[in-house]
């Protein structure tokens, strides 16, 4: 199973928090797992996670985007911070 | 991303805080010697078009701790500090609020100003938190500065 999480702007364009995706070692990589998403859900989910300035991280970890996945990973996708 | 060897503490939390009280908390931490350096970041009342009701602070649990956590470990390894601690909140923020506050203490003035000056630089261009800002004219998500990244990544030229 893989954990996949949104965050501010990206999760609010989106409509969507978090969900699950069953693991499928076809999806090695953080951009098969964004062309995945891609593919499964409307022209928006593209446009958002296609964004240059789109940061992804695997648990906990800011990564590239040929970052390996594993089973049980946690991917997030989130727009630049604002803290401070 | 390892953790600071030093006494430390990272708190995300939607209650305010007290500074007198944190501060004591940092020198009961470690040795009580030399120098204590701290940053408080309050919210500003007008930013742009439009004054601002309150802002609301999103951050991802978990991660937000451990950016922050590697940032101290990171600081720690470049001065000579003898602890720190970051608080940061989340929630809904009023103009004139504490939102974050930072505290090193070292033996000397110059590690302890340095290094809370690059923890608070990190926080603020690595750590996953996101401020939207609510006013008259709706809501909107604050968008990140170029300068923010800038100042951090000034850091990596220079030697402390």
């Amino acid at each position: 199973m893989l954990h996949i999480v949104f965050f501010a702007r990206v999760k609010e364009q989106l409509g969507c928090a978090k969900f699950e995706l069953e693991w499928d070692s076809g999806l090695s990589t953080v951009a098969d797992l964004q062309e995945h998403l891609c593919e499964r859900h409307n022209g928006q989910w593209r446009e958002v996670l296609s964004e240059e300035n789109i940061i992804r991280a695997v648990n906990h970890t800011v990564v590239s985007d040929d970052a390996l996945l594993c089973d049980n990973d946690e991917v997030a996708f989130y727009p630049p911070v604002t803290g401070g | 991303m390892t953790g600071p060897d030093i006494p430390y503490s990272v708190i995300i939390q939607e209650a305010d805080f007290d500074i007198a009280h944190l501060q004591r908390g940092l020198l009961a931490s470690a040795a009580q010697e030399g120098a204590v350096a701290t940053f408080t970041g309050y919210v500003r009342a007008d930013k742009g078009a439009g004054n601002i009701q309150c802002m609301e602070l999103e951050h991802y649990p978990g991660m937000t701790e451990k950016s922050i956590e590697a940032t101290i470990a990171q600081a720690a390894e470049r001065w000579p500090i003898l602890a720190a601690g970051v608080v940061h909140r989340v929630g809904r923020l009023y103009p004139g609020e504490q939102i974050v506050w930072v505290g090193v203490s070292s033996k000397h003035r110059a590690a302890a100003f340095s290094a809370c000056e690059y923890i608070m630089d990190y926080l603020k261009a690595e750590a996953p938190l996101w401020k939207k800002e609510l006013g008259e004219q709706g809501e909107h998500w604050v968008d990140a500065k170029e300068t923010d990244a800038e100042r951090a990544s000034q850091w990596s030229g220079e030697k402390g």
